[in-house]
């Protein structure tokens, strides 16, 4: 009997377990049922995805300025290269268009400070965000001022409309909302029946008819003269329909925190928004990520519904452009282009939301 | 058709509630106008031929040039409007309540329209109405050969009644193939559920462009509905409902006449009495109507006369290619007509 005094040089593991081959066995022909629905799944793919690709990509025109260099046996990209500009700024005039992008690159600057670990005075950035940034966007896309031209609102369009529609109303739904959970579960009788009645109000009635309301009625009840920008009354409409959703979002959220968390808190001595701001509401919040990042992206399609009151967000303005004589029947591009930017947008924000439970995910479990 | 479905009543019961309101709003039309410094001019969102956005984000189209030749009118400056897109619901709203100086939104004009909703119609800048399209291969050449046809059209809309009233009237049956949207109506169209797609023919012109091979369909000469479209002003301001009215009948005198875009400065010396009143070198019909004399140059030289804006838009010189038809003038077998100025 011989011992072995060396270690066996480790081998490999088998084969047939490791590699992409093993992962196809284990998880796609494990059996005969699986290998026939895989292949049945392979052959429905082949049969979408071949025309799909052929339409959008083989058979597409992608190079002129007319409709004229399509052939038409496939996509016609053309249509929307030639709107690109329009379709990202809307009527936005031609010369103005830095000041957009400007405003736009500062934005996206700011939220990426926020948004990254390790930068420091995140504390100045958020007022920035918060306080001094509308005031420059509304200078720089507004104007008016500081020898920047005046471009009126009804020239906004596009994704830019959208967008500044967007954020302006989750910057004024997510505060309003944590008020009106807060003052939901209130004990003062005043405020907890004017919070319940606002949200039981606005989340009663469809976003569509607060709109149209907005567009059709509020005028015949103004003063005669006076008459409130139709962006305006978008704003108002989006941001307290959304604020209402987003309340219950949070009072969710509030309601899953332990009452003790409250009443120790209280018992060291802290007032009511110190309890809240320091105890409640961070533990709340967090919890609440995927619903909050919910609401927004509902909030960000639900921009579009802005159409019916003759603005012309991203899709209002490929609709727009669909109508115009040169371009008629190009609507399947158009279509499949302003789905391809709002997926882009509501795709970032659910990645970014998966990003900031997995780097708040102190403690409990998802 | 053109949106005369339910919701429309409800509005109009609404915006006949705010009549009051409507009558105040219309102070001085001209002076909140030149005052701002623009026209105010409502348009469609996006109706082909009618009113669009180009691609360099201008907006194109017959109802396009009425509100140009407004502000050319009053400023003498085409470019000088304010375009407000309105869809069908919020048009009058908008026009009663002030956002809007004109509105200039293919609206045809009917007696309800007219006389309930504190409105005033200026004239007829298209006279539409609905017909049909047939695939050529039908070999058909009239509406009266349609019998038991079966037949695409969109649903809510007047357009089915219409029909349906013609066929009646002349004792034919047919098949109704009923669709939500205009994309739906061609795409049932071209999937061969139906032989003929009706609508108006302002419609099917642009439907009848979407088609795989345009060509091949044809549209009837029948037109089995009045469906006259124009730009409405707000009652009780006469003064500005004359100056709309006229910009219209500049660009119908300036077609009988002849005068054109590129010709209007060489009219400027004719002898003809009636070009010498309308471009303001005899008389003072602009003074009268509170414009310069040069009112209708201005309209003339930067927008065109009527049938140079109908050919540019819809016309044969457009991818529409609508016939002129009724749309002609008087004096080439059509019923456009304006009175003379004098």
């Amino acid at each position: 009997m011989t011992i072995q005094h060396k270690m066996i040089a480790p081998r490999p593991a088998p084969r047939s377990t490791v590699g992409p081959l093993a992962w196809l066995r284990a998880n796609l022909f494990s059996g005969p049922v699986n290998s026939f629905f895989t292949l049945l799944g392979l052959y429905l793919l082949y049969l979408l995805l071949t025309p799909t690709i052929q339409w959008a990509f083989l058979n597409a025109d992608w190079i002129g300025t007319t409709r004229d260099d399509c052939s038409r046996e496939g996509a016609c990209w053309v249509f929307v290269s030639a709107r690109f500009t329009q379709f990202i700024y809307g009527l936005y005039p031609r010369g103005e268009i830095w000041r957009v992008d400007v405003t736009f690159v500062t934005f996206a600057a700011l939220i990426a400070w926020l948004a990254l670990p390790r930068l420091p005075y995140k504390r100045w950035v958020a007022v920035a965000v918060l306080v001094v940034f509308p005031v420059f966007a509304y200078f720089m896309l507004y104007g008016g001022h500081f020898g920047l031209p005046l471009v009126e609102t009804h020239r906004w369009g596009g994704l830019m409309l959208t967008l500044v529609l967007a954020v302006v109303g989750m910057v004024g739904a997510l505060p309003i909302g944590i008020l009106l959970a807060l003052g939901r579960r209130s004990q003062m009788p005043i405020v907890k029946s004017f919070c319940v009645v606002f949200i039981e109000f606005w989340r009663g009635v469809p976003l569509i008819t607060v709109l149209f309301m907005a567009s059709v009625m509020l005028p015949l009840f103004m003063p005669t003269g006076v008459s409130v920008d139709r962006l305006i009354r978008a704003f108002i409409g989006i941001t307290l329909f959304q604020s209402a959703y987003m309340a219950e979002v949070i009072r969710g959220g509030l309601q899953a925190i332990p009452r003790g968390q409250e009443e120790a808190a209280a018992a060291l001595g802290m007032s009511y928004w110190m309890r809240m701001g320091l105890i409640v509401l961070p533990q709340a919040l967090k919890m609440m990520i995927p619903g909050i990042v919910n609401t927004f992206i509902s909030l960000f399609k639900d921009t579009t519904l802005v159409m019916i009151i003759g603005l012309f967000d991203l899709l209002g303005i490929v609709q727009a452009a669909l109508s115009d004589s040169r371009w008629l029947g190009f609507s399947l591009e158009g279509y499949v282009f302003a789905a391809f930017m709002f997926w882009i947008f509501c795709f970032s924000m659910s990645r970014y939301s998966q990003y900031l439970e997995r780097k708040l995910h102190t403690g409990h479990k998802r | 058709m053109r949106d005369n479905n339910n919701k429309w009543l409800l509005l109009g019961s609404a915006a006949a509630l705010a009549l009051g309101t409507a009558a105040v709003a219309s102070a001085d039309t001209l002076d909140d106008t030149r005052e701002r410094g623009t026209v105010q001019c409502g348009v469609s969102d996006g109706l082909p031929g009618f009113s669009a956005p180009d691609d360099e984000g201008e907006w194109q189209g017959l109802d396009v040039d009425v509100c140009r030749a407004v502000a050319a009118a009053v400023f003498g400056d085409s470019e000088a409007v304010r375009y407000i897109s309105l869809n069908a619901v919020e048009r009058f709203t908008a026009l009663q309540s002030g956002e809007v100086d004109v509105l200039s939104r293919n609206t045809t004009w009917t007696a309800t329209r007219d006389t309930t909703l504190g409105l005033n119609f200026t004239g007829v800048t298209f006279y539409d109405g609905q017909g049909f399209l047939v695939s050529k291969d039908l070999g058909i050449s009239s509406a009266e050969e349609l019998d038991g046809a079966a037949i695409c059209t969109q649903s809510g809309t007047t357009t089915e009644l219409n029909l349906a009233d013609y066929f009646r009237a002349n004792g034919m049956e047919f098949d109704p193939i009923v669709f939500d949207t205009s994309e739906q109506t061609v795409g049932g169209f071209e999937a061969g559920r139906c032989d003929v797609l009706t609508s108006d023919t302002s419609q099917l012109a642009a439907l009848r462009i979407q088609l795989s091979d345009p060509n091949n369909a044809v549209i009837l000469p029948e037109v089995i509905s009045k469906e006259p479209l124009g730009p409405v002003v707000r009652q009780g301001d006469d003064k500005w409902f004359n100056i709309v009215k006229w910009a219209l009948f500049a660009m119908f005198n300036a077609e009988e006449y002849g005068i054109t875009s590129d010709n209007v400065d060489e009219m400027r010396g004719s002898e003809d009495p009636n070009i010498a009143r309308l471009l303001g070198e005899d008389g003072n019909y602009g003074e009268a109507m509170g414009l310069d004399a040069d009112w209708a140059y201005n309209i003339i030289k930067q927008v065109g006369n009527y049938g140079e804006a109908y050919d540019r838009n819809v016309g044969m010189d457009s991818p529409l290619e609508i016939e002129r038809g009724l749309n002609r003038l008087w004096t080439d077998g059509g019923i456009q007509y304006a009175p003379p100025i004098r």
